[in-house]
C-alpha cells in the first residue's frame, strides 16, 4: 500500500490514468483510507475539469464554419493521400523549391 | 477507406475544440482561424490515407499541432522558452484547499474563484514547451502517449510536463485571486519558505 508521500507525489499521474496498474491499485487503496489525500485528489481532480471546461468554450468565428466546409471540397473530385504529417508545408512550396 | 461524406461530416463536429484549441496555441484569433483551416485542408487532401478505425479527433488533433509546430510557431519567431520557474507542490491546494466549505463542492467554488479569461490566460502564458503538453492532457484528455506521437518527443519527456505546467498555472491563478482580493494574500504562510519538501511529515 502506498503511503501520503507517495500518493501526493504520483497525484497527477493518478488523475491523468498514466501509472502501472500495481502502482494505480495502490494508490486508489491508499486514497480510500485516507481523508486528508482523498481531499487533496479530489480538489485537483476537480481543479483539473475547471480547467477543461473553461479553456474550452471560445465562439467560432462567424463564418469559418463555412469556410471549413468548403476544405472538404467536391465530393466528385478524387483526393489525394498526403501524408498531413510533411515537416514541410508542400502545400505551397514547389517540389523543389529553390 | 472511410466514405468521405460521413468523414467530413465527423470532422465537422470536432470543428470548435479544434478552434479552441488553436487559440490557445496561437493565442490570436485571425491564427488560429488559418490553423483550423489549414488543419481541414490538410486532412481532406490526405482523407486517402486515413485508415478506418482510426480516431479521427486524435487524428486532427495531431494534424492541428503538427501544422501548428511547423508553421506558426517558426512565424511567430519567439525564441525557444523551455524554462519555468519552479513552483512548489500542491500550490493551490495549499492555500486554498481548506478553504473548501462542506456546502458546496470544490468544483463549484474553483469555478466561481476564476474567471474564464484568467484560466485561458494562465494557460497561454506558459512557455511553448509545457503548454502544448497541458493544452492535450488537461483540456483535450490525450494520454501522454498520444501527446509524445503528436509533439513529436519521447514520451519521458512528455511525463514530467503536464505536472510542472500545471503548477506554474496554478501560481499564475492564485495571483490573479489575490490581485482581486479573493483570497489572503500570503502574509504568514504556515510552511517556512525554501525546502518545503512534502516528504518527512507526520
Ligand atoms: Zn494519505
Amino acid at each position: 500500500m502506498a503511503d501520503c508521500n507517495e500518493t501526493l507525489r504520483e497525484l497527477d499521474a493518478f488523475l491523468d490514468s498514466e501509472l502501472s496498474e500495481e502502482t494505480r491499485v495502490a494508490i486508489r487503496f491508499h486514497l480510500e483510507e485516507c481523508p486528508d489525500c482523498f481531499q487533496a485528489f479530489d480538489f485537483h481532480a476537480e481543479l483539473k475539469l475547471v480547467v477543461s471546461q473553461k479553456c474550452k468554450n471560445d465562439e467560432m468565428p462567424p463564418g469559418l464554419l463555412a469556410k471549413l466546409q468548403q476544405c472538404f471540397g467536391d465530393p466528385d473530385e478524387p483526393t489525394l493521400g498526403d501524408d498531413p504529417f510533411a515537416a514541410t508545408d508542400e502545400l505551397d512550396a514547389g517540389p523543389d523549391g529553390a | 477507406m472511410a466514405d468521405r461524406t460521413a468523414f467530413a461530416e465527423e470532422a465537422m463536429q470536432y470543428a470548435p475544440q479544434l478552434y479552441s484549441a488553436a487559440l490557445r496555441m496561437t493565442r490570436n484569433s485571425a491564427d488560429a482561424e488559418d490553423l483550423v483551416q489549414e488543419t481541414f485542408l490538410k486532412a481532406y487532401r490526405s482523407f486517402a490515407s486515413f485508415q478506418d478505425g482510426t480516431n479521427l479527433r486524435a487524428w486532427l488533433f495531431r494534424i492541428l499541432t503538427n501544422t501548428f509546430i511547423n508553421t506558426y510557431r517558426a512565424k511567430q519567431r519567439r525564441p525557444v522558452e523551455t524554462d519555468l520557474d519552479d513552483v512548489e507542490d500542491l500550490y493551490m491546494y495549499k492555500r486554498i484547499g481548506a478553504l473548501q466549505s462542506a456546502s458546496r463542492s470544490a468544483e463549484d467554488q474553483m469555478f466561481d474563484l476564476f474567471t474564464d479569461d484568467e484560466v485561458k490566460r494562465s494557460l497561454e502564458e506558459l512557455p511553448e514547451s509545457f503548454r502544448l503538453p497541458v493544452l492535450l492532457a488537461d483540456v483535450e484528455g490525450f494520454a501522454y502517449k498520444e501527446i509524445a506521437e503528436m509533439l513529436d518527443i519521447p514520451i519521458g519527456t512528455v511525463m514530467s510536463r503536464p505536472h510542472r505546467g500545471r503548477k506554474a498555472m496554478q501560481k499564475r491563478l492564485m495571483d490573479y485571486a489575490q490581485a482581486r482580493g479573493l483570497v489572503p494574500t500570503p502574509a504568514s504562510p504556515a510552511s517556512p519558505e525554501g525546502s518545503t519538501e512534502t516528504a518527512t511529515h507526520g
